[in-house]
Protein backbone atom coordinates (compact mmCIF):
# COMPACT_ATOMS: atom_id res chain seq x y z
CA UNK A 1 0.00 0.00 0.00
CA UNK A 2 2.86 2.33 0.80
CA UNK A 3 3.87 1.80 -2.79
CA UNK A 4 0.38 2.36 -3.90
CA UNK A 5 0.79 6.26 -2.25
CA UNK A 6 3.46 6.93 -3.97
CA UNK A 7 2.58 5.77 -7.44
CA UNK A 8 -0.90 6.56 -7.46
CA UNK A 9 -2.44 10.26 -7.28
CA UNK A 10 -5.89 8.85 -6.18
CA UNK A 11 -4.22 7.31 -3.36
CA UNK A 12 -1.86 10.34 -2.20
CA UNK A 13 -5.33 12.39 -2.53
CA UNK A 14 -6.61 9.95 -0.26
CA UNK A 15 -4.00 10.72 2.58
CA UNK A 16 -4.29 13.74 2.39
CA UNK A 17 -8.32 13.74 2.58
CA UNK A 18 -7.78 11.82 5.65
CA UNK A 19 -5.65 13.84 7.49
CA UNK A 20 -7.52 16.99 6.65
CA UNK A 21 -10.99 14.93 7.90
CA UNK A 22 -9.27 13.97 10.99
CA UNK A 23 -8.16 17.26 11.81
CA UNK A 24 -11.27 19.32 11.35
CA UNK A 25 -12.91 16.17 13.01
CA UNK A 26 -10.82 16.11 15.66
CA UNK A 27 -11.38 19.99 16.81
CA UNK A 28 -15.05 20.45 15.94
CA UNK A 29 -16.04 17.07 17.05
CA UNK A 30 -14.90 18.45 20.58
CA UNK A 31 -16.46 21.13 20.66
CA UNK A 32 -19.60 19.75 19.58
CA UNK A 33 -19.80 16.69 21.80
CA UNK A 34 -19.01 19.34 24.52
CA UNK A 35 -22.09 21.22 23.57
CA UNK A 36 -24.35 18.37 22.92
CA UNK A 37 -24.68 19.10 19.29
CA UNK A 38 -24.08 15.99 17.99
CA UNK A 39 -27.54 15.41 16.29
CA UNK A 40 -28.30 19.13 15.38
CA UNK A 41 -24.56 17.93 13.08
CA UNK A 42 -26.58 14.92 12.00
CA UNK A 43 -29.47 16.66 10.73
CA UNK A 44 -27.28 19.45 8.74
CA UNK A 45 -25.45 16.33 7.31
CA UNK A 46 -28.51 14.89 6.32
CA UNK A 47 -29.89 18.15 4.67
CA UNK A 48 -27.16 18.81 3.19
CA UNK A 49 -28.21 15.45 0.29
CA UNK A 50 -30.94 17.86 -0.79
CA UNK A 51 -27.88 19.93 -2.04
CA UNK A 52 -26.27 16.97 -4.15
CA UNK A 53 -29.41 16.82 -5.87
CA UNK A 54 -30.29 19.42 -6.63
CA UNK A 55 -26.27 19.46 -8.00
CA UNK A 56 -27.49 16.13 -10.15
CA UNK A 57 -30.70 18.65 -11.39
CA UNK A 58 -28.82 21.52 -12.90
CA UNK A 59 -25.55 20.07 -13.25
CA UNK A 60 -23.36 21.79 -11.26
CA UNK A 61 -20.69 19.91 -8.97
CA UNK A 62 -23.04 18.15 -5.97
CA UNK A 63 -20.45 18.92 -3.57
CA UNK A 64 -21.27 22.65 -4.25
CA UNK A 65 -24.82 22.14 -3.60
CA UNK A 66 -24.35 20.22 -0.27
CA UNK A 67 -21.90 23.60 1.22
CA UNK A 68 -24.49 25.83 0.60
CA UNK A 69 -27.30 23.21 1.87
CA UNK A 70 -25.35 22.59 4.95
CA UNK A 71 -24.78 26.35 5.64
CA UNK A 72 -28.23 26.83 4.60
CA UNK A 73 -29.69 24.55 7.10
CA UNK A 74 -27.14 25.57 9.74
CA UNK A 75 -28.36 28.98 10.20
CA UNK A 76 -32.10 27.89 9.56
CA UNK A 77 -31.81 25.47 12.86
CA UNK A 78 -30.24 27.64 14.97
CA UNK A 79 -32.27 30.28 14.15
CA UNK A 80 -35.72 28.71 14.88
CA UNK A 81 -33.70 27.27 18.13
CA UNK A 82 -32.96 31.06 19.40
CA UNK A 83 -36.48 32.21 18.10
CA UNK A 84 -37.43 29.44 20.79
CA UNK A 85 -40.76 27.61 20.68
CA UNK A 86 -39.96 24.49 19.07
CA UNK A 87 -38.33 21.61 20.57
CA UNK A 88 -34.63 21.13 19.01
CA UNK A 89 -35.35 17.81 18.64
CA UNK A 90 -38.10 18.12 16.19
CA UNK A 91 -36.76 21.11 14.34
CA UNK A 92 -33.54 19.18 13.84
CA UNK A 93 -35.59 15.99 12.84
CA UNK A 94 -37.59 18.24 10.18
CA UNK A 95 -34.55 19.85 8.55
CA UNK A 96 -33.44 16.01 8.36
CA UNK A 97 -36.15 14.59 6.55
CA UNK A 98 -36.94 17.84 4.43
CA UNK A 99 -33.58 17.27 3.86
CA UNK A 100 -33.49 13.47 1.94
CA UNK A 101 -36.88 14.10 0.57
CA UNK A 102 -35.76 17.24 -1.37
CA UNK A 103 -32.74 15.17 -2.65
CA UNK A 104 -34.67 12.58 -4.13
CA UNK A 105 -37.21 14.68 -5.68
CA UNK A 106 -34.55 16.60 -7.29
CA UNK A 107 -32.68 13.41 -8.34
CA UNK A 108 -35.84 11.95 -9.86
CA UNK A 109 -36.67 14.91 -12.01
CA UNK A 110 -33.47 14.92 -13.46
CA UNK A 111 -33.98 13.22 -17.23
CA UNK A 112 -31.94 10.16 -17.98
CA UNK A 113 -30.54 7.18 -15.57
CA UNK A 114 -30.15 8.39 -12.24
CA UNK A 115 -26.52 8.52 -10.48
CA UNK A 116 -24.69 6.83 -8.69
CA UNK A 117 -24.52 8.44 -5.19
CA UNK A 118 -23.82 6.08 -3.21
CA UNK A 119 -20.16 7.72 -3.00
CA UNK A 120 -21.59 10.81 -1.40
CA UNK A 121 -24.04 8.73 1.20
CA UNK A 122 -21.43 6.50 2.58
CA UNK A 123 -18.44 8.32 0.76
CA UNK A 124 -15.69 6.67 -1.20
CA UNK A 125 -12.43 8.09 0.47
CA UNK A 126 -10.91 6.57 -3.11
CA UNK A 127 -12.39 8.71 -5.25
CA UNK A 128 -11.50 12.30 -4.03
CA UNK A 129 -10.37 14.49 -6.66
CA UNK A 130 -7.79 17.26 -7.09
CA UNK A 131 -10.72 19.89 -7.12
CA UNK A 132 -11.95 18.18 -4.29
CA UNK A 133 -9.07 18.40 -2.40
CA UNK A 134 -8.90 21.73 -3.17
CA UNK A 135 -12.20 22.71 -1.70
CA UNK A 136 -10.96 20.88 1.47
CA UNK A 137 -8.15 22.13 2.42
CA UNK A 138 -9.41 25.73 2.12
CA UNK A 139 -12.71 24.66 4.36
CA UNK A 140 -9.98 23.38 6.69
CA UNK A 141 -8.13 26.32 6.91
CA UNK A 142 -10.48 28.24 7.15
CA UNK A 143 -12.13 26.22 10.11
CA UNK A 144 -8.89 25.80 11.71
CA UNK A 145 -7.83 29.68 11.55
CA UNK A 146 -11.55 30.55 12.93
CA UNK A 147 -11.19 28.26 16.20
CA UNK A 148 -7.45 29.72 16.40
CA UNK A 149 -8.15 33.09 16.19
CA UNK A 150 -11.00 32.95 18.71
CA UNK A 151 -10.26 30.03 21.08
CA UNK A 152 -10.91 31.54 24.57
CA UNK A 153 -13.78 33.06 23.48
CA UNK A 154 -14.39 29.46 21.93
CA UNK A 155 -13.68 27.82 25.53
CA UNK A 156 -15.41 30.53 27.68
CA UNK A 157 -18.73 29.90 25.12
CA UNK A 158 -18.46 26.08 25.96
CA UNK A 159 -17.70 26.01 29.56
CA UNK A 160 -20.38 28.50 30.00
CA UNK A 161 -22.93 30.16 27.62
CA UNK A 162 -24.65 32.25 30.32
CA UNK A 163 -21.67 33.44 31.89
CA UNK A 164 -20.05 34.26 28.52
CA UNK A 165 -22.90 36.29 27.81
CA UNK A 166 -23.22 37.97 30.92
CA UNK A 167 -19.57 39.02 31.04
CA UNK A 168 -20.66 40.57 27.65
CA UNK A 169 -19.87 38.27 24.63
CA UNK A 170 -21.80 37.84 21.84
CA UNK A 171 -23.06 34.28 22.37
CA UNK A 172 -25.43 34.50 19.74
CA UNK A 173 -22.90 34.90 17.20
CA UNK A 174 -20.24 32.26 18.78
CA UNK A 175 -23.51 29.63 18.33
CA UNK A 176 -24.26 31.04 14.74
CA UNK A 177 -20.39 30.27 13.99
CA UNK A 178 -20.24 27.32 15.40
CA UNK A 179 -22.84 26.13 13.28
CA UNK A 180 -21.56 27.19 10.33
CA UNK A 181 -18.27 25.35 11.78
CA UNK A 182 -20.07 22.18 11.72
CA UNK A 183 -21.55 22.70 7.89
CA UNK A 184 -18.18 23.44 6.79
CA UNK A 185 -16.73 20.31 8.17
CA UNK A 186 -19.61 17.68 7.32
CA UNK A 187 -19.00 18.81 3.94
CA UNK A 188 -14.91 18.05 4.02
CA UNK A 189 -16.45 14.72 5.47
CA UNK A 190 -18.59 14.37 2.72
CA UNK A 191 -16.33 12.88 0.02
CA UNK A 192 -14.60 10.50 2.97
CA UNK A 193 -17.10 8.87 4.83
CA UNK A 194 -20.47 10.31 3.26
CA UNK A 195 -23.43 12.14 4.78
CA UNK A 196 -24.97 9.03 6.16
CA UNK A 197 -21.91 8.08 8.42
CA UNK A 198 -20.58 11.66 9.19
CA UNK A 199 -22.02 11.61 12.65
CA UNK A 200 -20.01 8.51 13.80
CA UNK A 201 -16.56 10.47 12.87
CA UNK A 202 -17.85 13.63 14.55
CA UNK A 203 -18.37 11.69 17.80
CA UNK A 204 -16.50 9.02 17.89
CA UNK A 205 -12.76 10.84 18.29
CA UNK A 206 -14.08 12.97 20.13
CA UNK A 207 -15.66 10.54 22.57
CA UNK A 208 -12.75 8.28 22.87
CA UNK A 209 -10.35 11.49 24.09
CA UNK A 210 -12.91 12.73 26.02
CA UNK A 211 -11.93 9.29 28.30
CA UNK A 212 -8.27 9.74 28.21
CA UNK A 213 -7.57 13.58 28.66
CA UNK A 214 -7.94 15.77 31.52
CA UNK A 215 -7.31 19.31 29.26
CA UNK A 216 -9.12 20.84 26.39
CA UNK A 217 -5.74 20.74 24.69
CA UNK A 218 -5.26 17.65 25.23
CA UNK A 219 -8.42 16.42 24.05
CA UNK A 220 -8.35 18.00 20.85
CA UNK A 221 -5.03 16.71 19.90
CA UNK A 222 -5.88 13.22 20.99
CA UNK A 223 -9.09 13.16 19.29
CA UNK A 224 -7.30 14.62 15.73
CA UNK A 225 -4.82 10.94 16.86
CA UNK A 226 -7.26 9.19 16.99
CA UNK A 227 -9.24 10.33 13.59
CA UNK A 228 -6.11 9.71 12.20
CA UNK A 229 -6.15 6.50 13.07
CA UNK A 230 -9.40 5.42 12.25
CA UNK A 231 -9.50 6.99 8.71
CA UNK A 232 -6.06 5.93 7.49
CA UNK A 233 -6.63 2.14 9.34
CA UNK A 234 -9.93 2.54 7.54
CA UNK A 235 -8.64 3.48 4.46
CA UNK A 236 -5.80 0.47 4.34
CA UNK A 237 -8.80 -1.83 5.43
CA UNK A 238 -10.73 -0.19 2.20
CA UNK A 239 -7.37 -0.84 -0.18
CA UNK A 240 -7.06 -4.50 0.81
CA UNK A 241 -10.13 -5.73 1.40
CA UNK A 242 -12.11 -3.56 -1.37
CA UNK A 243 -14.80 -2.27 0.59
CA UNK A 244 -16.29 0.94 1.07
CA UNK A 245 -13.72 3.54 2.41
CA UNK A 246 -16.65 4.70 5.00
CA UNK A 247 -17.85 2.12 6.27
CA UNK A 248 -14.50 0.32 6.68
CA UNK A 249 -13.65 3.57 8.77
CA UNK A 250 -16.82 4.08 11.16
CA UNK A 251 -16.40 -0.06 11.93
CA UNK A 252 -13.05 0.81 12.79
CA UNK A 253 -13.74 4.07 14.79
CA UNK A 254 -16.65 1.95 16.69
CA UNK A 255 -14.48 -1.06 17.59
CA UNK A 256 -11.81 1.33 19.01
CA UNK A 257 -14.81 3.25 20.94
CA UNK A 258 -16.33 -0.18 22.38
CA UNK A 259 -12.64 -0.68 23.42
CA UNK A 260 -12.15 2.12 25.47
CA UNK A 261 -15.35 1.84 27.20
CA UNK A 262 -14.95 -1.44 28.33
CA UNK A 263 -12.05 0.17 29.72
CA UNK A 264 -13.15 2.55 31.31
CA UNK A 265 -15.89 0.11 32.51
CA UNK A 266 -12.77 -2.08 34.00
CA UNK A 267 -10.89 0.64 35.28
CA UNK A 268 -13.62 2.36 37.30
CA UNK A 269 -14.54 -1.57 38.40
CA UNK A 270 -11.39 -1.64 39.86
CA UNK A 271 -11.41 1.59 41.64
CA UNK A 272 -14.33 0.83 43.62
CA UNK A 273 -13.60 -2.81 44.87
CA UNK A 274 -10.25 -0.93 45.72
CA UNK A 275 -12.18 1.66 47.82
CA UNK A 276 -14.19 -0.99 48.96
CA UNK A 277 -11.26 -3.15 50.49
CA UNK A 278 -9.62 -0.25 51.71
CA UNK A 279 -13.01 0.35 53.69
CA UNK A 280 -13.34 -3.12 54.73
CA UNK A 281 -9.08 -3.35 56.20
CA UNK A 282 -10.07 -0.36 58.15
CA UNK A 283 -12.88 -1.73 59.76
CA UNK A 284 -11.09 -4.95 60.46
CA UNK B 1 -27.58 57.17 46.30
CA UNK B 2 -28.90 55.86 43.10
CA UNK B 3 -30.31 51.77 43.96
CA UNK B 4 -28.62 49.14 42.51
CA UNK B 5 -31.52 47.44 41.17
CA UNK B 6 -34.71 49.31 39.93
CA UNK B 7 -37.26 47.41 38.37
CA UNK B 8 -40.31 48.85 36.88
CA UNK B 9 -43.37 47.10 35.72
CA UNK B 10 -41.49 44.10 34.98
CA UNK B 11 -43.64 41.37 32.68
CA UNK B 12 -41.43 38.54 31.20
CA UNK B 13 -43.43 35.34 28.70
CA UNK B 14 -41.81 32.44 28.00
CA UNK B 15 -44.54 31.72 24.90
CA UNK B 16 -47.72 31.71 26.11
CA UNK B 17 -46.92 30.99 29.84
CA UNK B 18 -46.36 33.93 32.23
CA UNK B 19 -43.12 34.00 34.08
CA UNK B 20 -43.24 37.35 35.91
CA UNK B 21 -46.49 40.07 35.88
CA UNK B 22 -45.73 43.42 36.48
CA UNK B 23 -42.94 43.26 39.00
CA UNK B 24 -41.71 46.74 40.72
CA UNK B 25 -38.84 46.06 42.67
CA UNK B 26 -35.96 48.23 43.92
CA UNK B 27 -33.16 47.03 45.75
CA UNK B 28 -30.19 49.67 47.58
CA UNK B 29 -26.83 49.91 47.20
CA UNK B 30 -25.61 47.47 49.86
CA UNK B 31 -28.64 45.54 50.51
CA UNK B 32 -28.75 41.97 51.16
CA UNK B 33 -31.93 40.28 49.55
CA UNK B 34 -32.96 36.99 49.18
CA UNK B 35 -35.50 36.37 46.78
CA UNK B 36 -37.47 33.04 47.26
CA UNK B 37 -41.11 31.22 46.16
CA UNK B 38 -42.55 28.29 44.88
CA UNK B 39 -40.88 26.40 42.08
CA UNK B 40 -41.63 28.43 38.74
CA UNK B 41 -42.63 31.08 40.66
CA UNK B 42 -39.82 33.24 38.09
CA UNK B 43 -37.30 33.46 40.68
CA UNK B 44 -34.53 32.71 38.49
CA UNK B 45 -36.70 34.39 36.03
CA UNK B 46 -36.07 37.88 37.77
CA UNK B 47 -32.15 37.29 38.15
CA UNK B 48 -32.09 36.30 34.45
CA UNK B 49 -34.05 39.53 33.78
CA UNK B 50 -32.26 41.70 35.48
CA UNK B 51 -28.77 40.24 33.85
CA UNK B 52 -30.43 40.10 30.22
CA UNK B 53 -30.26 36.74 29.91
CA UNK B 54 -33.92 36.28 29.12
CA UNK B 55 -35.77 38.82 27.09
CA UNK B 56 -38.35 40.83 28.63
CA UNK B 57 -41.73 41.69 27.49
CA UNK B 58 -42.29 44.48 29.39
CA UNK B 59 -41.43 47.38 32.19
CA UNK B 60 -37.51 48.89 32.20
CA UNK B 61 -34.29 47.60 34.74
CA UNK B 62 -32.13 49.98 35.67
CA UNK B 63 -29.04 48.86 37.53
CA UNK B 64 -27.17 51.65 39.39
CA UNK B 65 -29.07 53.90 37.52
CA UNK B 66 -28.09 52.94 34.08
CA UNK B 67 -28.64 50.53 31.22
CA UNK B 68 -27.64 47.27 31.53
CA UNK B 69 -25.45 47.71 28.67
CA UNK B 70 -23.67 50.80 30.58
CA UNK B 71 -22.82 49.60 33.56
CA UNK B 72 -22.54 46.02 32.93
CA UNK B 73 -19.29 45.31 34.46
CA UNK B 74 -20.88 46.24 37.67
CA UNK B 75 -22.27 42.93 37.80
CA UNK B 76 -21.06 39.35 39.11
CA UNK B 77 -22.97 36.59 38.06
CA UNK B 78 -22.86 32.47 39.99
CA UNK B 79 -25.40 30.78 37.75
CA UNK B 80 -26.99 27.97 39.04
CA UNK B 81 -24.85 24.70 40.05
CA UNK B 82 -26.81 21.97 37.75
CA UNK B 83 -26.84 24.89 34.30
CA UNK B 84 -22.83 23.87 34.10
CA UNK B 85 -21.41 20.69 32.80
CA UNK B 86 -19.09 19.52 35.45
CA UNK B 87 -17.53 17.28 33.09
CA UNK B 88 -15.92 19.76 31.03
CA UNK B 89 -12.01 19.32 30.89
CA UNK B 90 -10.77 23.06 32.73
CA UNK B 91 -9.05 23.48 36.13
CA UNK B 92 -9.95 25.65 38.80
CA UNK B 93 -7.86 28.59 38.35
CA UNK B 94 -8.86 28.36 34.37
CA UNK B 95 -12.26 28.80 35.80
CA UNK B 96 -11.96 31.63 37.97
CA UNK B 97 -9.57 33.76 35.40
CA UNK B 98 -12.06 33.49 33.01
CA UNK B 99 -14.00 35.87 35.35
CA UNK B 100 -11.52 38.47 34.06
CA UNK B 101 -12.82 38.03 30.34
CA UNK B 102 -13.33 41.20 28.25
CA UNK B 103 -16.43 41.80 26.80
CA UNK B 104 -16.74 40.71 22.85
CA UNK B 105 -14.78 38.71 20.79
CA UNK B 106 -11.14 39.20 21.08
CA UNK B 107 -8.19 37.93 18.33
CA UNK B 108 -5.81 35.80 20.10
CA UNK B 109 -7.24 36.80 23.77
CA UNK B 110 -4.42 37.07 26.18
CA UNK B 111 -5.13 37.27 30.21
CA UNK B 112 -2.58 40.20 31.93
CA UNK B 113 -0.42 39.85 34.39
CA UNK B 114 -3.42 41.98 36.64
CA UNK B 115 -5.85 39.31 35.69
CA UNK B 116 -4.26 36.43 37.09
CA UNK B 117 -3.27 38.39 39.83
CA UNK B 118 -6.50 39.47 40.47
CA UNK B 119 -7.55 35.62 40.13
CA UNK B 120 -4.51 34.72 42.93
CA UNK B 121 -5.98 37.17 45.20
CA UNK B 122 -9.82 35.39 44.75
CA UNK B 123 -8.56 32.12 45.29
CA UNK B 124 -6.79 33.26 48.40
CA UNK B 125 -9.88 35.07 49.69
CA UNK B 126 -12.09 32.29 49.68
CA UNK B 127 -9.67 29.88 50.75
CA UNK B 128 -9.14 27.97 47.19
CA UNK B 129 -5.67 28.11 46.92
CA UNK B 130 -4.44 24.75 47.31
CA UNK B 131 -7.24 23.52 44.66
CA UNK B 132 -5.95 25.69 41.95
CA UNK B 133 -4.62 22.82 39.26
CA UNK B 134 -7.72 20.40 40.28
CA UNK B 135 -10.04 20.03 37.48
CA UNK B 136 -13.67 20.99 38.10
CA UNK B 137 -14.97 17.39 37.86
CA UNK B 138 -12.82 16.77 41.20
CA UNK B 139 -14.61 19.45 43.26
CA UNK B 140 -16.72 18.94 45.83
CA UNK B 141 -20.20 20.87 45.59
CA UNK B 142 -18.91 23.12 48.08
CA UNK B 143 -15.18 23.59 46.23
CA UNK B 144 -17.37 23.92 42.95
CA UNK B 145 -19.81 26.33 44.04
CA UNK B 146 -17.08 28.66 45.85
CA UNK B 147 -15.32 28.81 42.75
CA UNK B 148 -18.35 29.74 41.20
CA UNK B 149 -18.30 32.86 43.88
CA UNK B 150 -14.73 33.43 43.17
CA UNK B 151 -15.23 33.69 39.36
CA UNK B 152 -17.63 36.59 39.64
CA UNK B 153 -16.03 38.02 42.00
CA UNK B 154 -12.73 38.47 40.15
CA UNK B 155 -14.07 41.35 38.10
CA UNK B 156 -14.82 43.38 40.99
CA UNK B 157 -18.58 43.60 40.76
CA UNK B 158 -20.58 45.98 43.25
CA UNK B 159 -23.54 44.14 42.95
CA UNK B 160 -23.28 40.09 43.11
CA UNK B 161 -26.28 38.07 41.60
CA UNK B 162 -26.40 34.47 43.34
CA UNK B 163 -28.99 31.40 41.87
CA UNK B 164 -29.20 28.81 44.14
CA UNK B 165 -26.07 29.17 45.56
CA UNK B 166 -26.37 26.60 48.16
CA UNK B 167 -28.70 23.82 46.17
CA UNK B 168 -26.31 20.24 46.21
CA UNK B 169 -23.69 21.42 49.14
CA UNK B 170 -23.18 19.84 52.65
CA UNK B 171 -24.15 21.73 55.73
CA UNK B 172 -20.72 22.42 56.12
CA UNK B 173 -20.15 24.12 52.55
CA UNK B 174 -23.31 25.81 53.60
CA UNK B 175 -22.23 27.11 56.27
CA UNK B 176 -19.09 28.47 54.86
CA UNK B 177 -20.76 30.08 51.25
CA UNK B 178 -23.02 32.09 53.92
CA UNK B 179 -20.40 33.52 56.14
CA UNK B 180 -18.32 33.92 52.68
CA UNK B 181 -21.81 36.17 51.48
CA UNK B 182 -22.07 38.65 55.24
CA UNK B 183 -18.52 39.67 54.60
CA UNK B 184 -18.73 40.28 50.57
CA UNK B 185 -22.08 42.08 52.23
CA UNK B 186 -19.98 44.75 53.86
CA UNK B 187 -18.85 46.10 50.83
CA UNK B 188 -21.11 45.11 47.83
CA UNK B 189 -24.68 44.50 46.97
CA UNK B 190 -25.99 40.65 47.32
CA UNK B 191 -29.24 39.50 45.13
CA UNK B 192 -29.49 35.95 46.05
CA UNK B 193 -32.42 33.49 44.78
CA UNK B 194 -32.71 30.22 47.22
CA UNK B 195 -36.01 28.35 47.64
CA UNK B 196 -34.57 27.26 51.35
CA UNK B 197 -36.78 30.09 52.42
CA UNK B 198 -36.01 29.30 56.12
CA UNK B 199 -32.23 29.27 56.20
CA UNK B 200 -32.02 32.39 54.52
CA UNK B 201 -34.37 33.95 55.73
CA UNK B 202 -31.88 34.19 58.93
CA UNK B 203 -29.32 35.76 56.56
CA UNK B 204 -30.30 38.23 54.04
CA UNK B 205 -31.36 41.82 55.18
CA UNK B 206 -34.37 42.15 53.27
CA UNK B 207 -36.44 39.53 51.81
CA UNK B 208 -38.65 39.42 48.61
CA UNK B 209 -41.57 36.53 47.35
CA UNK B 210 -42.39 35.86 43.73
CA UNK B 211 -45.24 34.13 42.61
CA UNK B 212 -45.72 35.31 39.46
CA UNK B 213 -46.21 38.55 41.10
CA UNK B 214 -43.97 39.98 43.88
CA UNK B 215 -46.37 39.03 46.49
CA UNK B 216 -43.93 40.89 49.65
CA UNK B 217 -40.82 42.52 49.78
CA UNK B 218 -39.69 43.83 53.21
CA UNK B 219 -37.85 43.00 56.38
CA UNK B 220 -36.59 39.27 56.65
CA UNK B 221 -39.47 37.92 58.81
CA UNK B 222 -42.59 36.52 57.33
CA UNK B 223 -45.84 35.75 58.61
CA UNK B 224 -48.31 33.18 57.52
CA UNK B 225 -50.27 35.85 55.54
CA UNK B 226 -47.62 36.34 53.40
CA UNK B 227 -46.43 32.39 52.68
CA UNK B 228 -50.12 31.96 52.16
CA UNK B 229 -50.37 34.22 49.16
CA UNK B 230 -47.21 32.96 48.26
CA UNK B 231 -47.54 29.39 48.10
CA UNK B 232 -51.64 29.62 47.90
CA UNK B 233 -51.87 26.79 50.66
CA UNK B 234 -50.85 27.21 54.52
CA UNK B 235 -47.62 26.05 55.05
CA UNK B 236 -46.60 24.77 58.14
CA UNK B 237 -43.35 27.51 59.15
CA UNK B 238 -41.71 25.55 61.85
CA UNK B 239 -38.21 26.49 62.59
CA UNK B 240 -36.55 23.65 62.91
CA UNK B 241 -33.94 24.60 65.51
CA UNK B 242 -32.44 27.39 63.18
CA UNK B 243 -30.61 29.88 65.12
CA UNK B 244 -33.62 32.27 64.46
CA UNK B 245 -37.40 31.92 64.12
CA UNK B 246 -38.68 33.06 60.76
CA UNK B 247 -42.48 33.73 62.25
CA UNK B 248 -43.84 36.65 64.01
CA UNK B 249 -46.54 35.12 66.71
CA UNK B 250 -49.55 33.85 65.20
CA UNK B 251 -51.45 36.41 64.85
CA UNK B 252 -54.95 34.15 64.63
CA UNK B 253 -56.09 31.19 66.45
CA UNK B 254 -54.87 27.47 66.36
CA UNK B 255 -55.25 25.89 63.03
CA UNK B 256 -57.30 29.00 61.76
CA UNK B 257 -56.71 29.66 58.32
CA UNK B 258 -57.58 33.26 57.62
Amino acid sequence: MIQAIFEYQFMQNAVIAGILASIVCGIIGVMIVEKKLVMMSGGIAHTAYGGVGLGYLFNFPPILGAFFFAVAAAFGIGFIKRKGGTRSDVIISMFWSLGMALGILFIALRPGYPPDLSSYLFGNILSVTQADLWLMVFLALFVIAIVAILYQDWKNYLFDEEFAYVMGKPTGWLEYMLLLLVALTVVVLIRVVGIILVISLLAAPAAIAEMISRTFEKRILMAVLFGLLTTLGGLTLSYYFNIASGASIVMLSAVIYLLFTIREQVHQHRLKSEMLMQDNEQKE
Amino acid sequence: MVPAVEVRDLSVFYGRNVALKSVNLTVQQGEYLGIIGPNGGGKSTLLKAILGLVPTSRGSIRIFGGSLQENRTLLGFVPQFSAIERRFPISLYEVILSGRMKAGLQVFARYTFEDHERTKEAMEQIGLSHLSQRQVSELSGGEFQRMLIARALVSQPKLLLLDEPTASVDATARKQIYELLAKLNEKITIILVSHDMLAISSQVSSLACLNSKLVYHGGPELNDRTVDSLYGCPVDLIAHGLPHRVLRDHTHGPGGIV
